[in-house]
């Protein structure tokens, strides 16, 4: 008997993202859209937009990756895929590995690519370029896994997306926290790297710890 | 005639509502058994229990086929797990790479639940009947000796319905076991196990009670 594969999941998830249905433009589209609204609502004032920026990127990034997490596990849970996907053996464990991981690459990663031009908008300095790029990945990686476990709590409810943003967002504080301070001091020019190093290990934990939790909860929808 | 599958006293409840309690039976290879009831007795549960997505309150299932860390088994629920964005080829490809087998295998199992034509057909643009024959399609892709059918002939035609007797007779004369929740016409030569309720305790058949209400 050849053993399952949870790749087939990975590279089912990171096909359908970009192709018809999938959603994994949204998250960009809101990141996009809130970091561009910013200077028309604060005003063209550089000393207000400099203090304000680096702030609002990355609340925008915390919520941009909330928006996909309410399909993440729940169209499976209602077509009838998990549980053939449960039955057979796959541990949901590494179910929820595989689809937030494809997740994370069809829109965290765009996300983490187009922050660098957002922070240029609002008037970051252009030498923070990198930092700002390694704190998005970092930021963008700890929200998708510890949004996993709010999607999947949440999994069995219709029209979850408020459940979900109450279950992750407190979670949602120590990564903030790291984050945007490592981005104040990029911006100020001191040295970040204790923040992102922070930041990282927040990213790191979630990675590590969201699966499981992940999974237990799903096993739970599937009951 | 060597058992497949063995239930002993199985208790299940769904919330506080007890479905069926202390029943045993036992499924035996190359044959097909039928779970039958009245809506709402259990069959789907005990399904679900089979396949170990659902805890019982009590009892245990035992397969004689377990080998190595995949389930032995195939689980045909009553949702069909069609993604409408992919189409079909796409999907039976999924399943083709999830349960690690070949791609050759793709195009005879498609043709098997005639399906081949419409292979560039999206999931959405399928009728019931259709999806249902593309859920067929994932127990053909990998051998498991045990299938799992809720319902197999939901939404099928006669064309289907013979389809699936087909399928289920040829998965017997390998040496398969076939346990499904049936209503209606079922398949030929087969065990029954009947569902029944627990002793119902409605107070309302109490005697007494019945004259007060007069």
């Amino acid at each position: 008997m050849k053993s399952i594969s949870l790749m087939s999941l990975f590279v089912r998830e990171l096909k359908t993202a970009w192709s018809g249905g999938g959603g994994a433009a949204l998250p960009v589209g809101f990141f996009t859209g809130a970091a561009t609204l910013t200077p028309l609502a604060l005003g063209p004032a550089a000393e207000l937009l400099r203090a304000a920026g680096p702030g609002i990127l990355f609340i925008a990034l915390a919520l941009a990756s909330l928006l996909p997490m309410e399909r993440l596990f729940q169209a499976d849970l209602e077509d009838g895929t998990l549980e053939v996907v449960a039955s057979s053996g796959a541990s949901l464990t590494g179910v929820a590995l595989a689809k937030t991981l494809a997740h994370w690459m069809a829109s965290g990663l765009p996300l983490a690519f187009i922050a660098p031009v957002l922070w240029i908008m609002l008037l970051g300095p252009v030498n923070a370029l990198g930092v700002v790029l390694l704190i998005s990945l970092f930021g963008g990686a700890a929200f998708f896994f510890i949004g996993s476990i709010g999607a999947a709590l949440t999994a069995g409810v219709r029209r979850g997306g408020l459940l979900i943003a109450l279950v992750a967002l407190p979670l949602y504080a120590p990564a903030t926290i790291f984050g945007a301070s490592a981005l104040y001091a990029a911006a100020e020019g001191r040295d970040a790297s204790q923040a992102m190093a922070l930041c990282a290990a927040c990213a790191l934990a979630a990675i590590a710890l969201g699966p499981f939790a992940a999974g237990a909860a799903l096993k739970t929808a599937l009951d | 005639m060597e058992s497949a599958l063995i239930v002993r006293n199985l208790t299940v409840s769904r919330g506080y509502r007890t479905l069926f309690s202390q029943i045993s039976f036992e499924a035996m290879r190359g044959c097909v058994l039928e779970l039958r009831g009245a809506n709402g007795a259990g069959k789907s549960s005990l399904l679900r229990v089979l396949a170990g997505l659902t805890r019982p309150d009590h009892g245990e299932v035992v397969m004689l086929d377990g080998e190595g860390g995949d389930a032995p088994f195939h689980l045909l629920g009553h949702r069909d797990g069609v993604k409408p964005q992919e189409t079909v080829e796409e999907q039976v490809r999924f399943w083709v790479r999830f349960y690690g087998e070949d791609f050759a295998v793709i195009r005879h199992v498609l043709e098997q639940v005639n399906l081949w034509k419409r292979r560039d057909v999206p999931g959405r643009g399928l009728s019931a009947g259709q999806r249902r024959r593309l859920a067929l399609a994932r127990l053909l892709i990998a051998y498991r000796p045990i299938w799992l059918l809720d319902e197999p002939f939901a939404s099928l035609d006669k064309d289907g319905q013979a389809l699936v007797k087909d399928l289920v007779k040829s998965h017997c004369d390998k040496g398969g076991t076939v346990i499904a929740a049936m209503h209606g016409e079922g398949f030929d030569n087969a065990l029954t196990f009947e569902i029944v309720p627990p002793q119902k305790k409605n107070v309302m058949d109490a005697p007494d009670v019945l004259d007060a209400c007069l």
